[in-house]
């Protein structure tokens, strides 16, 4: 079985149809790229997939159980988590601190735990816990700096560190690279390889940026108007001709300057 | 915000132990104060501190609900549904002080649960709005619904507040029972304040679509915080009920809801003390300010305006910026009055 299903999934806002009849499927292990022209519907559909969108008509699966119509809490727990195209974080706390609120899941509080504070053992666990996946995105040394101090490119990869602090088994990007230097895309780009194999987290990732599409996923989704245009391994999918029409007009689609901004 | 480093010195060990035990320390002395206040106050400075007590409740949930984002107008009629609660039930069910304090902390809870449902589609001004809609809504019920309500003549008799025979409605005893139970109810919400579910409710109100999305469920959240807000409101309605002996719909109307709400905007809401120093400062310029009577109105307006506009964070958001000025020498403390009265005249 599959991973994550989408089943004849459309969303529609008034009169546009922002995803029409999409079916995908993604197997477990998977690096999967979701590209597009602008407007083509993929932040849609990943808003579909995590919750925070409910569809218009069509399902949604993750690893057999039904997500549709369910809050992104709880798609959470199942073990479906998104990131933000924006810097997201909590600004009045520490990058550990945010890290550490991420494990909501894993350190759930009764109120009357909270008042008698019962939960010591449980919260130095997860310390342990949000440290070593800190460490892991590298942002380590910035523990006790408050979020909003952090660099861009730091302040994104927070955003994948809180996602991994609700330990998912499908972990959804949304433009990873985007406004990031040569520098940063090159340590973002191996953090993501290193999830899959390492973690065993399967990934499916929105990016514009086309090198790095190529270069990290095994297996790309093509969307247009909604609708799925091509779907297949990086080579054929840039020796597509209807990927290449729908991309013409904009500019080549390996002329990276221009999908990089 | 970079905070510059201190010079290294002998005096720095007894700094942090300062810094450590101070506020301990503080907290002790106030205590120990308030213990010798409730004997030694004249009668009618001993009813404003039974009061005081009472509003000490009110700020500090008011408080808890607003770290969720949420700012409602309706806390002060959850108040009044502790009120109603109480005296409904030491009238009519004759149970003890101990039993009905509590059950009118869940009587307001029950309310609240019924308010934040629909409350829950709305956020910032929309919240403040309907909060203060609903709330009029059951202030309406209050007037109009005779049994058992009692209409605009509200519940008089009340029974006095007895603990195991004890009777606690002389002035010394109800003052130090409003100060144990006020102490228990900010114990307690400086506890969940500090607890992993404050910081879910802090979360919320920095970013709810990031809150949700790493699995906290936002709205059962909001309802918690806005459930256990309405609990202590009906604490502090119970406190009231009793010592009042009768209550009316008028206590619970608008005029109270905006001092609560300039308490707190003077004190700030960042951190948990800040509402608790509003009510304190506030309550000592409303005394001061007794002669002036006509003008009170008029006078707290000018100074929510004042704050909202000048200090937005309150009297707290002073604490750091009055501590790192005392620790400047004091060539650089001029320069930076300066730069702040640069900055100042340029944005007005």
């Amino acid at each position: 079985m599959s991973l994550l299903e989408v089943r004849n999934v459309s969303k529609r806002f008034g009169g546009l149809l922002a995803v029409a009849d999409l079916d995908m499927t993604v197997e477990e292990g998977e690096i999967r790229g979701i590209i597009g022209p602008n407007g083509a519907g993929k932040t849609t559909l990943f808003n579909v997939i995590s919750g925070t969108y409910r569809p218009t008509s069509g399902d949604v699966f993750l690893d057999g159980n039904r997500l549709t119509g369910l809050r992104p809490s709880r798609i959470a727990g199942k073990g479906g988590v998104r990131t933000f195209q924006r810097s997201a974080m909590f600004s009045d706390f520490t990058v550990l601190e945010n890290v550490s609120i991420a494990r909501h899941l894993h350190a759930r509080e009764s109120l009357f735990g909270a008042i008698v504070g019962t939960a010591r053992g449980m919260e130095r666990a997860n310390e342990v816990r949000a440290l070593e996946i800190l460490d892991f995105i590298g942002l380590g040394e910035f523990r006790d700096e408050l979020a909003p101090n952090l660099s861009h490119g730091h302040q994104r990869a927070l955003g994948v560190a809180m996602a991994l602090a609700t330990e998912p088994r499908i972990l959804m990007l949304d433009e990873p690279v985007a406004g990031m230097n040569p520098a940063e895309t090159e340590r973002m780009t191996r953090i993501i390889r290193r999830l899959r194999d390492e973690w065993n987290i399967t990934i499916l990732l929105v990016e514009h940026d086309m090198k790095t599409v190529m270069g990290l996923c095994e297996y790309i989704t093509v969307l247009n108007f909604g609708k799925k245009l091509a779907e297949g391994v990086p080579a054929e999918i840039v020796s597509n001709p209807d990927v290449i029409e729908a991309y013409l007009g904009s500019e080549d689609i390996l002329g990276d300057d221009e999908f990089a901004a | 915000m970079s905070v510059p480093s201190e010079p290294a010195s002998a005096g720095l060990d007894v700094g942090i132990a300062m810094r450590r035990f101070a506020p301990l320390l503080v907290l002790a002395a106030v205590l120990a104060a308030l213990c010798v206040l409730g004997f030694e106050l004249k009668p009618y400075h001993r009813e404003i501190a039974i009061v005081f007590f009472i509003n000490v409740i009110m700020v500090t949930s008011y408080r808890l609900i607003t770290t969720t984002g949420d700012w409602s107008f309706a806390h002060v009629v959850l108040m009044g549904a502790g009120s109603y609660g109480a005296a409904l039930i030491a009238k009519h069910a004759g149970l003890p002080f101990g039993v009905v304090v509590p059950m009118a902390g869940i009587t307001a809870a029950i309310v609240g649960a019924a308010f934040i449902v629909p409350l829950l589609r709305t956020a910032g001004f929309g919240f403040f709005i309907a909060s203060f809609a609903m709330g009029e809504l059951v202030r309406l019920i209050w007037v109009k619904v005779q049994f058992p309500f009692g209409g605009t003549r509200g519940i008089i008799n009340i029974p006095s507040p007895e603990i195991v025979g004890l009777r606690l409605s002389p002035p010394v005893p109800y003052y130090f029972t409003c100060f144990i139970v006020m102490l228990a109810a900010v114990f307690i919400m400086w506890r969940l304040d500090r607890s992993r579910i404050g910081n879910a409710w802090k979360s919320i109100h920095s970013d709810d679509l990031l809150a949700e999305c790493v699995g906290i469920d936002v709205a059962r959240y909001r309802s918690l915080a806005f459930i256990t807000g309405s609990f202590f409101a009906g604490i502090a309605g119970a406190l009231l009920a009793y010592r009042m002996g009768a209550i009316d719909p008028r206590n619970f109307d608008l005029t109270t809801m905006i001092y609560l709400i300039i308490w707190v905007v003077v004190g700030g809401t960042a951190t948990f003390w800040g509402p608790i120093i509003g009510l304190v400062v506030v309550t000592i310029a409303f005394e001061w300010s007794r002669p002036l009577l006509e003008w009170r109105p008029l006078m707290f307006g000018g100074v929510l305006i004042f704050f909202l506009i000048f200090l937005p964070g309150g009297l707290e958001s002073l604490v750091p910026k009055v501590s790192n000025a005392l620790r400047t020498p004091p060539g650089q403390q001029f320069e930076r009055l300066r730069t702040w009265l640069t900055t100042f005249a340029s944005r007005t």
